[in-house]
């Protein structure tokens, strides 16, 4: 079984997802940063959505092109490589982490550069390529602000599409004033925080990056199988720049990126921009098909990874997180994302897909409070322009997790025989009652006016927010054999000969039993 | 029609009111319901949690259970929406043929209580009368699970008297979601803060739903505030009405 750090999604095996997201749930100031952010953009995204009268049509397409393509991800792959290699890119297949580390390394040390820049790519975060190239004495140079701004603050990503949404104007300001210099053009005497003095001073520092730069590492939004053509959607341009001015492009791209045909472009470039950025049309598309002579990069080189993604492909319930294409619209409507951020999720996918494609690509005991840190309440697959059924995915993982734990502990976790127990008097009527006795003078004992406060060991975080009833007096079967059963109102009382004969335990409850437990 | 009523285990032992309330309303409209005492929890808990085959067994006692009847009501959309979307699933994976069988029948006989009212018997006016000013809360399960849509306001807009108010940002989660607000109590008390503070901005003396536990959180939360908002089950205001003492 392999590690996460064998897969090389970064970062992972930090503090569970509760723990992790304390510190966040302690930053008024950043929860108010991440509601204002979030709620902007959910609104934007339900209005251009509402735009469109095929919106669902969209979405069922979406889905079904994205099902297809996984079941037959291997022929489209294959096909995809015929392509890419007559139009004169090479295709490489890395099978996890490190083996994409050495193939972009290995093609960056053959050109005798020793800078790259890059374009947003998730797919190398999910590697750590930067801090690879590092180590190789390589310097990786990010040129999406927002990525800028989380490289200059020696930062992690906590948003698919706003990589920066955990700062603001004044920590941005402070942020390159101090740190540009170190990275390259320096920041402006006086730069204030207004956005687009910001903007400028990131402009200028990149500008001579993409001059200077020769080798240009890229993510891909989109492969096509038939064309071999590859698609990056963007907003800021930087990412054109990247992809045209140097000599060498190196894409590095999720094997689950592929489409089969130019055709479904048409699908989901009208679904990505609305999702992501509540916007029509993105204000970039790029496009290109191996290389042409006299015309962009000479040498293009297609990273095929895989890092677990067909393991996850080989889980017929899972493997749909494995059409996502990173919109971002989950995070933006999930009211847990909206109060942690994205760091507590600890990896480069946070939010409703970080917490179900993480433990996917990792293995879920690697990963196992994520499948927790929802409410399942179901606003991402509401939003998922491709229709993950996250809820469902969730879930399922919970019950992987749980028997992950199962196989690898041989004692039952007090959690697990909590459960047990509760199965065992729940699938006795009976017992079920004894214990509902039971629970009710507990409960009334330590209740103080109707109501049970704050409370010691497991139930403490709960009694931390909220006070629980008392459990009362009478449960509705009680009342119902008294009322119903026992000639007290006699309206609807075939009950007692309704159930099925099986259960004796019914039977042994009686009258005194009853009267003792009680009073 | 043999109707059932399943109560769930929670509300059978926090709520009997609210099995009172589906019994009175039920009667009220002419029909006659049944409680097989059989019953217990549809094993939603464990499905939740991760326990699968522990509420395997949960399932057979279920469908054991209500095989005879023609409905099954229930006055809760997340216990319905177990029944209907996921002992499916756990027959499938864990359950015999047999139990694969009987559940498959059942399910399309399992109801919400809302959904029973508006669809199965075609009532929006149960005759109630509730001079209060109400708030309604969409518990997800009811929103996005059962898709009850405004069944349940259209059964409150009809009772007599009552204020209906609107509740700021409605469709958002109340942070509860079962073990949820056990395993991730921090962030499920900040979702809690803003339904609170939405519950008490919008200015409602009763706040309703179809799901008793999420109203315990909410309502629990508002106690913790000294709020005198109460939490009320929406079977309980439909159970209101002139000279029937509650
Ligand atoms: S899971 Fe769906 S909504 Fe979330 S980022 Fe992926 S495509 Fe977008």
């Amino acid at each position: 079984m392999n590690g996460p750090t064998d897969r090389g999604v970064v970062w992972l095996g930090s503090p569970s997802f509760p723990e992790a997201a304390r510190s966040a749930l302690e930053d008024g100031r950043l929860r108010a940063n991440l509601k204002r952010a979030t709620s902007t953009i959910r609104g934007k995204r339900q209005a251009v959505a509402d735009e469109l009268d095929d919106w669902e049509a969209l979405r069922d397409a979406a889905a079904a092109i994205k099902r297809r393509t996984a079941r037959h991800l291997d022929r489209y792959l294959v096909r995809l490589e015929e392509s890419v290699t007559a139009a004169g890119g090479t295709v490489h297949w890395a099978t996890d982490a490190a083996d994409a580390n050495r193939v972009v390394t290995e093609l960056v040390r053959a050109t005798g550069e020793r800078e790259v820049v890059k374009i947003k790519s998730m797919a190398t975060q999910e590697i750590g390529l930067n801090e690879h190239l590092a180590r190789a004495g390589i310097t990786a140079y990010e040129t999406d602000l927002a990525e800028l701004i989380v490289q200059l603050g020696d930062d992690r990503p906590s948003h698919i599409l706003v990589p920066a949404i955990h700062r603001n104007r004044t920590e941005i300001r402070d942020l390159f004033a101090a740190e540009m210099g170190r990275w390259g053009r320096p920041a402006p005497e006086g730069l204030t925080d207004d956005p687009a003095d910001l903007a400028e001073a990131a402009r200028r520092h990149l500008r001579q990056k993409f001059l200077a730069a020769k080798v240009a590492v890229s993510g891909a939004n989109f492969a096509v199988a038939d064309t071999g053509t590859v698609v990056v959607v963007e907003s800021e341009g930087n990412g054109r720049m990247c992809l045209t001015l140097p000599q060498t492009l190196i894409t590095v791209m999720g094997i689950e990126k592929v489409v089969p045909t130019f055709g479904d472009l048409e699908v989901f470039l009208q679904l990505l921009p609305r999702s992501s950025t509540g916007e029509r049309m993105n204000p970039y598309t790029s496009a290109w098909t191996g290389t042409t002579d006299g015309d962009g990069p000479r040498a293009f080189h297609l990273v095929l990874l895989d890092n677990g993604r067909t393991d996850t492909l080989a889980d017929t319930v899972g493997r749909q997180a494995l059409a996502c294409i990173r919109c971002s619209a989950c995070l933006n409507v999930c009211p847990v994302f909206e109060r942690t951020g994205g760091h507590a999720y600890g990896s480069v996918y946070p939010g409703p897909i970080g917490a179900v494609l993480t433990p996917q690509l990792v293995g879920v005991e690697n990963a196992a409070s994520l499948p927790f840190a929802s409410t399942l309440c179901g606003a991402c697959y509401d939003a998922c322009p491709v229709k993950i059924d996250i809820p469902e995915v969730l879930a399922h993982l919970r019950a992987e997790a749980v028997e992950a734990r199962r196989a690898a502990q041989r004692l039952p976790t007090a959690e697990a025989a909590a459960m047990r127990a509760a199965a065992a008097v729940l699938d006795s009527p009976r017992l079920f009652g004894a214990v509902q006795r039971a629970a009710g003078a507990a409960g009334r004992a330590v209740a103080r006016r109707g109501r049970i406060g704050r409370l010691p060991g497991p139930l403490r975080g709960w009694s931390a927010a909220r006070d629980t009833p008392a459990p009362p007096a009478e449960s509705f079967r009680r009342w119902w054999r008294e009322n119903r059963e026992n000639g007290g109102h006699g309206q609807s009382g075939q009950s007692g000969q309704s159930g099925e004969s099986g259960e004796s335990g019914e039977s042994g409850e009686n009258t005194n039993e009853r009267k003792e437990g009680e009073r | 029609m043999r109707i059932a009523l399943f109560l769930t285990c929670f509300n059978d032992t926090m709520f009997p009111d609210t099995g009172r309330a589906v019994v009175r309303v039920l009667e009220r409209l002419g029909h006659t319901v049944d409680f097989p005492r059989e019953q217990t929890c549809c094993g939603q808990m464990h499905f939740n949690t991760g326990y699968r085959p522990e509420a395997v067994p949960l399932v057979e006692r279920f469908t054991r259970t209500f095989a005879a009847y023609d409905a099954v009501v229930t006055p809760s959309a997340s216990c319905a929406g177990m029944i209907r979307d996921s002992h499916p699933v756990l027959a499938r994976d864990h359950g015999s043929a047999a139990l694969q069988e009987g559940v498959a029948g059942l399910a399309p006989r399992v109801h919400e209580f809302t959904e029973f009212l508006t669809d199965v018997l075609g009532v929006t006016d149960v005759g109630a009368r509730f001079p209060y000013r109400v708030a309604y809360h969409p518990t997800c399960h009811s929103l996005r699970g059962l898709r009850l849509g405004d069944r349940p306001l259209d059964l409150l807009r009809a009772v007599e008297g009552i204020d209906l108010v609107g509740l700021p940002a409605a469709d958002a989660c109340c942070g509860f979601g079962g073990t949820f607000a056990v395993k991730n109590a921090g962030t499920s008390g900040a979702m809690l803060a803003d339904k609170a503070q939405g519950v008490l901005d919008s200015g409602a003396e009763v706040l309703c739903a179809a799901d008793n536990s999420c109203l315990m959180h909410i309502g629990g939360g508002l106690s913790r505030r000294d709020s005198a908002v109460r939490t009320l089950h929406l079977a309980e205001i439909l159970a209101h009405g002139e000279g029937v003492p509650r």
